[in-house]
């Protein structure tokens, strides 16, 4: 199954992009996708203890499932206001 | 006159239009007349720790961004009797423009000043929104919270913050 992932602030700028489709096995993890992005994107590994996540813009955790078609999403910190 | 509470743009904020928001009625009638007003307005500053400044770039994962300020809205519900609105700006900003404004309209002007304060501090807590500084002799992205919506203690830590004024 295809999934649509979203990467924001240094991530994006890191993996050269902020949006990229990648497969991933069935029942696939949040945490699964991380581990496909941070073996394409070695530099993206450092923050896999501060990121959050999100499944269809709304908060997950790295063991929620995903489904064909989601869009996930991979926030650093965060500094707004 | 727009009345829309929660709102991430690329325009100008408009301090009026949360004004509106938090005291107008919604179907027509007088509005209620709340008694107190509280407002904050966050600016870009020209300096950050020892560096000069020169222009912000805010990213925002804009529909999870509303859905973060809906939850601070019942947040602040919850703990005061309260009308909220929040705005947050993104694109790039000049020193002195408004990055995020808060109107909090409330019949006390205790519950008004608190829930501004605990607003501002949970935006910094959980709201997808970054700061892209560009300073004198670089650039760099602000990292301040991990953000996570069900960390009861950073709650309780803004509610804290927001007592205590």
């Amino acid at each position: 199954m295809q999934v649509t992932i979203r990467l924001f602030a240094r991530l994006r700028d890191l993996a050269g992009t902020g949006e990229l489709a990648r497969d991933v096995e069935e029942g696939a993890t949040v945490g699964a996708v991380w581990g496909t992005l941070t073996g394409e994107f070695p530099a993206l590994a450092e923050y896999e203890s501060s990121i959050s996540t999100a499944v269809n813009a709304e908060y997950s955790r790295m063991d929620s499932a995903v489904s064909d078609g989601d869009e996930v999403a991979f926030l650093p910190p965060v500094s707004g206001g | 006159m727009s009345t829309t509470r929660y709102r991430v743009t690329h325009d100008p904020l408009r301090l009026d239009d949360l004004i509106d928001a938090v005291t107008a009625s919604l179907d027509g009638d007088p509005p209620p007349g709340p008694g107190a007003l509280s407002t904050f307005v966050g600016l870009v500053r020209d300096h950050n720790v020892d560096r000069r400044v020169l222009r912000l770039e805010y990213e925002g994962y804009e529909p999870l961004a509303l859905r973060a300020f809906e939850q601070i809205g019942q947040e602040t519900a919850e703990r005061w009797d309260v009308q909220m609105a929040l705005h947050h700006r993104l694109g790039v900003l000049q020193i002195g423009e408004a990055s995020v404004m808060i109107a909090v309209a409330s019949p006390h002007r205790a519950d008004a000043f608190a829930a501004c304060r605990f607003v501002i501090e949970r935006i910094k807590q959980i709201v997808p929104i970054w700061k892209h500084e560009f300073f004198e002799g670089g650039d760099v992205w602000i990292e301040g919270a991990t953000a996570n919506p069900d960390d009861d203690g950073a709650r309780e830590n803004a509610y804290r913050l927001a007592s205590d004024g």
